[in-house]
């Protein structure tokens, strides 16, 4: 398990190990979604915002 | 075998195939479509080498787009931009379900407010108004009554992009409180899950409740046409029952999701899913052989 800081409320989101570039995390203190940008070290970026064509 | 990815955001779906390719010991290459650009005859994506690229976008315009160009390249690309165009537009869906004898919802478009009210009364109440273009259950209305229909048919004339102008109306199929998912790869079924709501709206995105389906010939037979007739490939097939017990197929997706349907079934999706890819890749290699 790792942490990384979130861009929003710059609290410390727990991050799991398997950790995918492109991945969406949610920060437990504000609740913002954040998007790894980075996995090593982890780096978050807020994430994009639902887009209408979004989907299956 | 080098594998590439398209994506722009790594659900759980792609986790789960990132994780059976690497494991098998296949080369993967992610390919974040936001970050590329796409030439006529060339892009920034390291698509070149790849034995078989999947689209994973989330964003159906950028999937659309992306393996078209990649197709107009000669890279092999799961989905085909053919099978993700008919995919993407409920009205092409539809029209191909059709043309194939696959039973599909009564199903009409008009394109001004005046026209589509006729098409809704003629209906009766309740029928149906989707998004020509959408997901996930979003945006979609049953329409109970006039002054609904009214208002909602304002509001998409008004408030929307122009896609929403299409209106595309659709019967009411009052099915038992639940429909029919099933992956398929080229038409054979791979897994199936009901999802069930009390709401009229049963998707999985929505909260349906999900549970493991065993397909009868009937819906086996269905799901292959109904893939057959958006030019196969990966994809989720939506059944429904009618209330005289016949299936009726609303839908065929393209960038079908299944960690829901994993978790329902007893079936390694992702397992099945990989081994249906080293098929198409060995596929694909085969034909760059014979054309060479």
């Amino acid at each position: 398990m790792t942490e990384s800081e979130c861009v929003e409320c710059g609290g410390t989101v727990a991050l799991h190990d398997d950790l995918e570039v492109g991945e969406i995390v949610d920060c437990e203190t504000c609740g913002a979604e954040l998007e790894v940008v980075d996995v090593s070290p982890p780096v978050l970026d807020r994430a994009p915002e639902l887009e209408e064509d979004w989907g299956e | 075998m080098r594998i590439g990815l398209l994506y722009s955001r790594i659900r759980k779906d792609e986790k789960l195939l990132l994780s059976e390719l690497r494991e098998r010991g296949h080369e993967v290459a992610k390919i974040d479509v936001r970050k590329q650009r796409f030439g006529l005859t060339e892009t920034t994506a390291e698509v070149a080498d790849c034995d078989l690229v999947i689209d994973r976008c989330l964003a159906t315009s950028r999937s659309l787009y992306a393996t078209r160009f990649l197709s107009a390249y000669g890279v092999p690309v799961i989905n085909s931009p053919e099978t993700a165009a008919v995919c993407a537009d409920k009205v092409k869906n539809s029209l191909a379900l059709e043309a194939a004898g696959v039973p599909t919802p009564a199903t009409e478009v008009a394109f001004t407010k005046e026209a589509a009210m006729t098409a809704i009364e003629d209906f009766g109440y309740p029928c149906v108004i989707k998004p020509v273009v959408g997901s996930w259950g979003r945006l979609m209305a049953k329409i109970d009554t006039e002054n609904a229909a009214e208002a909602i048919l304002e509001h998409k004339a008004t408030l929307g992009h122009y896609e929403h102008k299409v209106f595309y109306v659709q019967e009411y199929v009052d099915k038992p409180g639940r429909d029919i998912r099933v992956l398929a790869c080229d038409g054979e079924p791979v897994a199936a899950m009901t999802r069930s709501s009390e709401h009229w709206l049963t998707n999985a995105a929505k909260g349906g409740e999900t549970a493991t389906f065993d397909l009868d010939d009937e819906a086996r037979e269905l799901v292959a046409t109904a893939s057959a007739a958006v030019g196969g490939g990966l994809l989720g097939v939506d059944l429904m029952e009618t209330a005289d017990g016949e299936y009726t197929v609303h839908e065929v997706n393209h960038t079908v999701e299944f960690k829901a349907l994993n978790e329902a079934s007893a079936v390694d999706v992702p397992a099945a899913v990989v081994d249906w890819l080293e098929l198409k890749a060995e596929a694909a290699a085969d034909e760059a052989v014979a054309t060479a």
